[in-house]
């Protein structure tokens, strides 16, 4: 088959162009013109994720009706406390807090001792989204918290009630946790058991929340995972960090007292 | 073209269980183990890889007689990986759940030997419309075993088909005990040596003679 004018060396190299041309054009076409669409299904993913955290999530509505309905979204700079309208450029819409932690001009390094929850570093400016009752009352805010597992990063958003200690619900929607025991941090029964929980003790001073084997504050704990202590250790020290001074701490004192939440 | 309809038929069926590229050539094993926990995500990358195999060899079969031979292997992968890159794409935009359950196997399917050794072994040597029909065949066959694998896994491994619970799970108030070793890739070893096994009671002939 091998017909001998093929091996020259100006036909491989022909060849080998024009094979490259080609591909790269189908590659890249199919990049471009997927890409809106990939964004919005993106999106779409994540508006669906944060309505399920604040269990809002019904299956006969539409996801991005109720999402627009219900849902402000917030940039807030966590050094400042004050809300940005744009991060790197990008409005609340298309604002990424995971991507931006990976970019060292946009997020703080975290020390050793600090980074108890095994991000690296903590992103700057953060996403909240604040859904009010019909009064305007702020009804439920949704955080983004992430840390590391067993196998790598668990991310998650968590929804408070208004005294922003209570949780209503969690919801860790990317993690590579072991099926059937990491994994079962995505558990509806497990999950089931943050509902009602109180983070911080009196004041709002201390994180209180833990995950232990048999629970010893009823209003505080929740049940580890059998056969999952790593993973469960993960769960506990990411809410430690998040919910700690050096990252939500000082914002959610600070909506406690009614600021940020207007309009 | 001098296919006969007889060739046409054997080449495109032939691979689902006379020369099951998974059970008689052992090829693909990789995402075999990896994809099959679930019903949903099997059926997609069975999709997904025949789709690519079935392109690749039509591809490769097209420019078979202007490949130089000392760099047919990175053409190739050339075309494959465009390929796979492109199925990738696809599933992220169309099914997007499901893609990202997939994501890395997806791209894996560049590495699968299924693909890599339908072309050099078929597409090199046939015209094109026989080389799609051996890649479709070929992707039939892998899709058989991974839908049996898949089947296995998830309703025993967690009591439901495509999502729906089938059997109700003893931890939400029912009978079944789901095993869990099956939700771990390594189980579909035991499941695709069932198969061989079952497949090799029916065609003796595949069995490989004693050393």
């Amino acid at each position: 088959m091998a017909d001998k004018k093929n091996e020259s060396l100006s036909k491989t190299l022909l060849v080998v162009v024009i094979l490259c041309l080609v591909c790269a054009v189908v590659v890249s076409g199919a990049a471009v013109g997927l890409k809106p669409i990939q964004q919005k299904n993106a999106a779409l993913d994540m508006q669906r994720n944060v309505l399920d955290a604040a269990g809002l999530l019904q299956p006969d509505t539409s996801v991005v009706e109720l999402f627009n309905q219900r849902v402000e979204t917030k940039l807030i700079n966590l050094n400042t406390l004050e809300v940005v309208e744009q991060a790197n450029d990008l409005g609340p819409v298309n604002y990424d807090p995971i991507a931006a932690a990976n970019k060292p001009e946009w997020s703080t390094k975290l020390d050793k001792s600090e980074d108890i929850a095994g991000i690296g570093a903590r992103e700057d400016v953060t996403k909240v989204y604040f859904i009010n009752n019909e009064q305007g009352e702020l009804q439920t805010l949704v955080l983004y918290i992430r840390g590391y597992g067993l196998w790598g990063t668990m991310y998650g958003l968590i929804a408070l009630q208004p005294d922003l200690s209570t949780v209503r619900s969690v919801n860790f929607y990317e993690h590579s946790e072991t099926p059937g025991l990491g994994g079962e941090i995505q558990n509806p029964k497990w999950v089931a058991q943050w509902e009602g929980k109180q983070i911080y003790g009196d004041n709002y001073e201390e994180v209180q929340f833990d995950v232990m084997k048999n629970p010893a504050q009823e209003n505080h704990d929740i049940d580890a995972l059998s056969g999952a202590t790593l993973t469960s250790n993960g769960v506990e020290y990411l809410v430690d960090y998040w919910f700690s001074d050096k990252a939500y701490g000082p914002l959610l004192d600070k909506i406690r007292k009614g600021e940020l939440n207007n309009g | 073209m001098a296919s006969s309809a007889k060739e046409m038929k054997e080449v495109l069926f032939g691979p689902i269980f006379a020369n099951n590229p998974i059970a008689l050539q052992i090829l693909g094993i990789c995402s075999a183990l990896a994809v099959t926990s679930k019903m949903e995500n099997t059926v997609v990358m069975c999709i997904a890889l025949t789709m690519v195999t079935a392109f690749s060899n039509l591809f490769i079969s097209m420019i078979r007689n202007h490949i130089p031979s000392s760099v047919r292997i990175i053409v190739q992968m050339t075309i494959i990986a465009s390929l796979v890159i492109v199925v990738d794409q696809i599933l992220r935009a169309y099914a997007y759940s499901i893609a990202k359950e997939l994501s890395v196997f997806v791209g894996l399917i560049i590495t699968n030997c299924i693909v890599m050794g339908r072309a050099e072994a078929f597409a090199m040597k046939s015209s094109p419309g026989l080389s799609f029909l051996d890649g479709i065949g070929n992707g039939l066959g892998y899709s058989v075993v991974l839908l049996f694998v898949g089947f296995i896994r998830e309703l025993f491994g967690s009591g439901s088909l495509f999502g729906t619970q089938i059997f109700a799970l003893a931890s939400e108030g029912g009978w079944y005990q789901p095993v869990g070793f099956l939700l771990f890739p390594p189980s579909a070893f035991f499941v695709i040596g069932a198969f061989i096994w079952i497949l090799r009671t029916f065609r003796p002939e595949q069995v490989e003679p004693k050393d």
